[in-house]
C-alpha cells in the first residue's frame, strides 16, 4: 500500500510549531531553583511528539536532534540530572534550531546545518557531563546472541493462564510462526483441568513446536516479543546431523522467567500510579478543527447576515405598505413578524460575533516569543532589560496573528538594539540601569492596537533628518513636523544604525515592517521623545474576514473602500489642482501635493469630468504616501464580509475582493495600492517622464 | 442529477456503447452542446456587477447564493454580434475544470434548446470550415435530426488563459 | 473489516494512522488524548485500540489499564505506539495490559502488518 505521506506534513508542521512554542514558553517559565516536574513533563512531551512525528514523516534531522533533547529532558524528568541554567539555555537555543529545521523542511529549502551541529554539540556535552548517570549503558543485551541461523528451532511455548487478558491470542502467535517456515505443532493438554473446572477465559495448554527453515532465532523471538512475560518459552536449535557448526549454543535460552500467575495484575495496578494530573484548562476543553471548517461556517453566517437584512427590509416594506393602504400596521401578524425579525437580527449578530471569535486567539501566542528574544539579545548586547507584557489575553484573528509575529519581533529587536542604551550610558543620563520594554495590546473599535514602548534614547531627530536628506528621501527645504520626522524611519532603505549590528538583522529596515503591516490592512506609527523613549503603535483589523468599508459610487456600480486606507474625503477646489507634465494631476492638500487618480479613468469608464471642481476626492494612505481618488458619490459606511474574486474568477489588479450588499448584489472592494499602481502604469504608457510615487508622506505636513 | 443512460438489457451489438447527455443551447443560427454533468443550473439573465478593465465578454460577477461567480457572454467570447438581452436570454452556470481547481462560471446564451444523448463515436471531429469559434474550443460535432450541434470543450473555452493577453491589449 | 480506535495527541500521526487503516478497509474513530479515547471506547465497541503513550490528560498506559478494567475490553487487542528509546514504556504498557506495541517511526506497511498480527 503506497500512501503519500506528504499529505500529513501540514498537520505535522502545525503541531510541531505549536509544540515548540509550548517548549519555549515552559522553558522560560522554568525556575532552576525550584523545579516543577509537571513543567519538565510538558516540555518532554512536546519534544517527544515532534520526534515521533519527524521520524514518521521522514524529517530525520529533526528527529535526531529532538532525540538528544529528549534524552536530556528525560533525565531531568526522572530526577537523575539536575536542572541547570546552562541546560535550560541550551534547550532554549535548541528550540530555535528546531524551528529553523522545521521551517526549512516546510518551505522545502536547504537548512544550514552548521548552527545545529554546534548547538547539538553543546547539548551532548551537557549529556556527557559529570552528572551523567551510570545507567546509560542499559542497552538490551538480549539480542546479542540471537542473529544465528539454524536449520530450525525447537520451541516449547507454555502461556500463562491469563495471557489472553493482554489481548494476545496463542493461535495468532502460532500463525505468525507458521509464516516463518515449516511448522510442526504438538499440543500438550496435560495441564487441562477437569471439564467442570475449566474457566473459558484461561489457557491451559502448551505447545511443542518444530520450526524448519532459514529463520534466525531473533525472528522466532520476535513473534513472542509481546508475550515474553506472559509465557514460558524455550527456543533451542534443532539437532543437526550434517552440519559442523559448533557455535550454536546447546543450552536452551530461557527468555524470561516471569513469576507465573495472578500476582501480575495487582502489581501492575500498584506500579502504574500514572499521572492523571489536572492539566491546564485550555488543554482539557479545546478541540481541534480544520480552519477550513471554521471558514465555511463564517461564510455561511455571512450569508445569513445578508438574508437577515433582506428579510428585515421586506418586513419594513410590508409595514409601510399596510400603512399606505390605510390599514392597521399593528395587526397581530405584523407584530409577530416584527418581533421575530428583531430576534433574528439579534441572534444573527451574536452568531456572527461568536463565529468570528472561533478564529480568534489571544495575542499571547505572539507575545510569548518575546521573552526568549529579549533574554538572548540583552545578553548579546550587554544591556539590562525588563520586559513588561500586558493585555496578552487580547484576541485577534489567527491569520493576522501568524503574520504579525515577524514585524513584532523586528520592532522589539529594534527597541533593544537602537532604543535601550547600555547600562553605563543610562546611568550617566540619570536613568535606571535596567531599561524597560513594554508590550501592550488592547481593542479599540474594530481594531486591535499593539504598542511597543521603550524607555530608551528615543529617536534622534537631527540624525534622522540628516540621513533622510542625505538619502534623498526628503529635500532640505521641506518643512516637517516632529511626528513626520519620526515616521521617516519607515521610509524605504532608511536605517539609522551607525553600525550595522548583528541584532538588527539582515539589512531589512523598518519599511519592511511597515509593508507587512500594510498587507494585513493595518498601520504602524511611532512617537518618540528624545532621551525618554519611543512608542510604536500598530493598528490592525481584528479579522481578515470582515472589514469596515466606505461605500462609494463610480459609474453605475457601488464599490467598497477599506476604511483603514482612508485618511479623509474632501470636495475639490479648482485652485488646488495642478497639472504636471501635461497629464498627471496633483492636488495641493494643505502643504503637500498628492497625485490625483480619476477612478473613471482607471476603470476605463466614459463621462469623466474635465473640470474636477466640486468633485469628491477620497484621500487614501498607500505605501508610504497619500493619493486622492476621485469618486462620483459617497454613500454610507458599513461592515462587509470579504469574498474572494479568485475562487471562481481570477485576481483583479485594482480589487482586493468582493462583498455582497444587503440587497443581494455584489460590490467589489478596492485594493487602493493596486489602484495607484494601475494609475501609474497608465500614466507611464502615456507620458514616460513623470513618476508620482515619491511625493508622499515624506513631503507631507500634517 | 444523473446523466447515466439506460443502456437497456439487450446486449446485442459489439460494444454496448456508452452515451453522455448534452445540454444544447442556441447562439444566433448555431446550436452548441455542453456535457450536462458540468451544468450546475440555468438561470434567467439578471444584472451583474461589472469588473473594471475586464474584456468585454466578461459581463461581470453575480451573487450565486453567496459565492461570487463571473459571467461570460458567449456571443462576445466568440466574436459574434452581440444582441440585446431579452426574456429568453439565460445564463448557464457551469463547473469548469482549471489547472488546479474547479471554478463556477456562467455563460450567457440566446436560449437553451434540448438535452440529447450522444455516444463518443457520435461526436465527430469538426471540419475546420470557418466557424465562428476557435477550433480549440470544440470537442467535436454531432448530428441529430438533420441538425449540426457543436460540442464545446468548456474547460478550454473558459480557461481565462488568454485573458492576460486580452487585458494587456486593453491596457495599451 | 474491523472497527478501530486510534488515540494520539498528534494530529498528523492520527491522520496518518487513520488514513492508512481506512485505506485498508477499516473503520476508524480518532481521539486526541487518553481521556477522550476512554470516552469513545465506552460509547461504542471497538475491535482494536491503537494508542500513543505520551499524551496529555491521560497517557496511553493509563488508558490501557482503564480499558482492561472494562468488561468489553478484556480481550481486545490494544497496541501502543512507542519510541525505541522507551524500553521501560513497553514494559509499562504490557504491565497495564497492552497486547503489543509498534515502535515509532513506523511506516504504513508496518502499521498494517502489526494490525494484521492482532486481528488475525
Amino acid at each position: 500500500m503506497t500512501i503519500d505521506m506528504s499529505q500529513f506534513h501540514g498537520a505535522f508542521f502545525e503541531e510541531s510549531f505549536e509544540g515548540l512554542q509550548i517548549m519555549e514558553t515552559e522553558l522560560l517559565a522554568l525556575d532552576v531553583g525550584e523545579v516543577d516536574s509537571e513543567i519538565i513533563n510538558t516540555i518532554f512531551r512536546a519534544a517527544h511528539s515532534i520526534k515521533g512525528g519527524a521520524g514518521t514523516f521522514g524529517f530525520m534531522n529533526v528527529s535526531e536532534y529532538t532525540h538528544v533533547m529528549e534524552t536530556l529532558l528525560d533525565e531531568m524528568r526522572d530526577g537523575s540530572r539536575p536542572v541547570t541554567q546552562e541546560a535550560v539555555n541550551a534547550l532554549l537555543s535548541s528550540t530555535d534550531v528546531l524551528k529553523g529545521m522545521l521551517e526549512a523542511a516546510r518551505d522545502e529549502v536547504d537548512f544550514d546545518e552548521e548552527g545545529a551541529v554546534k548547538q547539538r554539540a553543546i547539548l551532548e556535552t551537557i549529556l556527557l557531563g559529570e552528572n551523567a548517570v551510570s545507567e546509560q549503558q542499559t542497552a538490551e543485551s538480549k539480542e546479542q546472541t540471537t542473529d544465528e541461523v539454524g536449520a530450525g528451532w525447537l520451541i516449547q511455548f507454555t502461556p500463562f493462564t491469563d495471557m489472553m487478558l493482554t489481548g494476545n491470542d496463542p493461535v495468532r502467535l502460532l500463525r505468525a510462526l507458521d509464516e516463518l517456515g515449516e511448522m510442526d505443532v504438538k499440543i500438550d493438554l496435560s495441564a487441562l483441568p477437569p471439564f467442570s473446572e475449566i474457566i473459558p477465559e484461561e489457557l491451559y495448554v502448551s505447545w511443542g513446536i518444530t520450526l524448519q527453515g532459514g529463520m534466525t532465532k531473533a525472528e522466532v523471538l520476535d513473534v513472542f516479543d509481546w508475550v515474553d512475560d506472559a509465557c514460558e518459552l524455550h527456543v533451542e536449535p534443532l539437532p543437526q546431523h550434517d552440519k559442523s557448526d559448533s557455535v550454536t549454543p546447546s543450552e536452551p535460552v530461557n527468555v524470561k522467567l516471569a513469576s507465573p500467575g495472578k500476582t501480575k495484575s495487582a502489581k501492575a495496578a500498584e506500579k502504574s500510579k500514572t499521572p492523571v494530573k489536572k492539566s491546564a484548562s485550555s488543554e482539557a476543553t479545546s478541540i481541534r478543527v480544520g480552519i477550513d471548517k471554521v471558514d465555511e461556517i463564517i461564510n455561511l453566517v455571512g450569508e445569513l447576515v445578508i438574508t437577515q437584512s433582506m428579510l428585515d427590509q421586506a418586513g419594513e416594506d410590508l409595514e409601510e405598505q399596510a400603512e399606505a393602504q390605510g390599514k392597521n400596521k399593528n395587526t397581530k401578524i405584523l407584530l409577530r413578524l416584527r418581533d421575530g425579525l428583531a430576534q433574528l437580527e439579534r441572534n444573527t449578530r451574536e452568531l456572527q460575533e461568536g463565529v468570528m471569535r472561533i478564529r480568534m486567539l489571544p495575542i499571547s501566542f505572539v507575545f510569548s516569543r518575546m521573552p526568549g528574544l529579549v533574554h538572548d539579545l540583552s545578553g548579546q548586547l550587554n544591556k539590562k532589560i525588563t520586559l513588561v507584557v500586558t493585555g496578552e489575553e487580547t484576541e485577534l484573528d489567527k491569520t493576522v496573528m501568524e503574520n504579525i509575529g515577524d514585524p513584532m519581533v523586528h520592532l522589539v529587536r529594534n527597541a533593544l538594539d537602537h532604543g535601550i542604551e547600555t547600562p553605563d550610558i543610562r546611568t550617566a543620563a540619570g536613568k535606571p540601569e535596567t531599561g524597560t520594554i513594554t508590550l501592550n495590546a488592547f481593542h479599540q473599535g474594530g481594531n486591535i492596537i499593539i504598542q511597543i514602548t521603550d524607555d530608551g534614547a528615543g529617536i534622534n531627530k537631527e540624525r534622522v533628518l540628516a540621513k533622510a536628506i542625505e538619502k534623498g528621501v526628503i529635500s532640505e527645504s521641506d518643512n516637517l513636523s516632529d511626528s513626520d520626522i519620526n515616521n521617516l524611519i519607515f521610509a524605504p532603505g532608511f536605517s539609522t544604525a551607525e553600525v550595522v549590528s548583528d541584532v538588527s538583522g539582515r539589512g531589512v529596515g523598518m519599511d519592511v515592517v511597515r509593508t507587512s503591516i500594510h498587507k494585513l490592512g493595518g498601520r504602524v506609527e511611532v512617537s518618540s521623545e528624545e532621551g525618554k523613549g519611543s512608542v510604536f503603535t500598530i493598528r490592525l483589523p481584528l479579522t481578515l474576514a470582515i472589514l469596515d468599508g466606505q461605500l462609494v459610487t463610480v459609474g453605475k456600480e457601488s464599490y467598497v473602500i477599506p476604511l483603514i486606507s482612508i485618511v479623509e474625503s474632501i470636495q475639490i477646489d479648482r485652485a488646488n489642482i495642478n497639472v504636471v507634465a501635461g497629464k498627471a494631476e496633483v492636488y495641493k492638500l494643505r502643504n503637500h501635493y498628492i497625485p490625483v487618480i480619476r477612478s473613471r479613468q482607471v476603470f476605463g469608464l466614459p463621462g469623466d469630468k474635465k473640470d474636477l471642481h466640486g468633485a469628491l476626492m477620497v484621500v487614501v494612505e498607500v505605501g508610504n504616501g497619500h493619493a486622492g481618488i476621485i469618486v462620483d458619490d459617497l454613500q454610507g459606511q458599513q461592515q462587509v464580509v470579504i469574498k474572494s474574486l479568485e475562487t471562481n474568477y481570477r485576481k483583479v489588479e485594482t480589487m482586493s475582493g468582493a462583498t455582497i450588499l444587503g440587497n443581494g448584489t455584489v460590490a467589489l472592494i478596492w485594493d487602493v495600492a493596486g489602484m495607484v499602481n494601475y494609475h501609474q502604469k497608465k500614466l507611464k504608457q502615456g507620458t514616460s517622464t513623470i513618476k508620482l510615487s515619491a511625493d508622499d508622506a515624506d513631503n507631507e505636513v500634517a | 442529477m444523473s446523466a447515466q443512460i439506460e443502456l437497456g438489457s439487450e446486449n446485442n451489438n459489439e460494444l454496448n456503447e456508452h452515451e453522455d447527455q448534452y445540454l444544447t443551447f442556441v447562439l444566433g443560427e448555431e446550436e452548441y452542446g455542453v456535457d450536462i454533468l458540468r451544468v450546475q443550473e440555468i438561470r434567467g439573465w439578471d444584472t451583474v456587477t461589472s469588473i473594471p478593465n475586464a474584456p468585454a465578454y466578461i459581463k461581470g460577477v453575480i451573487n450565486l447564493r453567496g459565492t461570487i461567480v463571473s459571467i461570460v457572454d458567449l456571443r462576445e467570447r466568440f466574436g459574434m454580434d452581440s444582441v440585446e438581452y431579452n426574456d429568453l436570454t439565460v445564463v448557464v452556470v457551469l463547473r469548469v475544470k482549471g489547472d488546479e481547481k474547479e471554478r463556477i462560471m456562467g455563460i450567457v446564451v440566446d436560449a437553451v434548446s434540448e438535452v440529447y444523448n450522444f455516444s463518443d463515436s457520435g461526436i465527430k471531429d469538426a471540419p475546420d470550415m470557418g466557424y465562428a469559434i476557435n477550433m480549440d474550443y470544440m470537442k467535436g460535432m454531432a448530428t441529430i435530426e438533420e441538425k449540426m450541434i457543436i460540442i464545446l470543450n468548456i474547460d478550454e473555452l473558459m480557461s481565462l488563459k488568454d485573458l492576460d493577453v486580452v487585458t494587456q491589449a486593453v491596457q495599451k | 473489516m474491523a472497527h478501530i480506535l486510534v488515540v494520539d495527541d498528534s494530529a498528523s500521526m492520527r491522520q496518518m494512522v487513520g488514513f492508512t487503516l481506512k485505506g485498508d478497509g477499516h473503520q476508524v474513530v480518532e481521539a486526541a488524548d487518553g481521556a477522550l479515547g476512554l470516552q469513545c471506547a465506552k460509547a461504542e465497541a471497538f475491535d482494536a485500540v491503537i494508542t500513543d503513550v505520551n499524551m496529555p490528560n491521560m497517557d496511553g498506559i493509563e488508558l490501557t489499564r482503564q480499558l482492561r478494567g472494562l468488561p468489553n475490553y478484556r480481550f481486545t487487542p490494544i497496541l501502543t505506539l512507542t519510541t525505541e528509546s522507551s524500553a521501560e514504556k513497553k514494559a509499562a504498557g504490557k504491565a497495564a495490559g497492552a497486547t503489543g506495541w509498534l515502535v515509532k517511526p513506523f511506516n504504513p506497511d508496518q502499521l498494517l502488518a502489526t494490525v494484521k498480527k492482532v486481528l488475525g
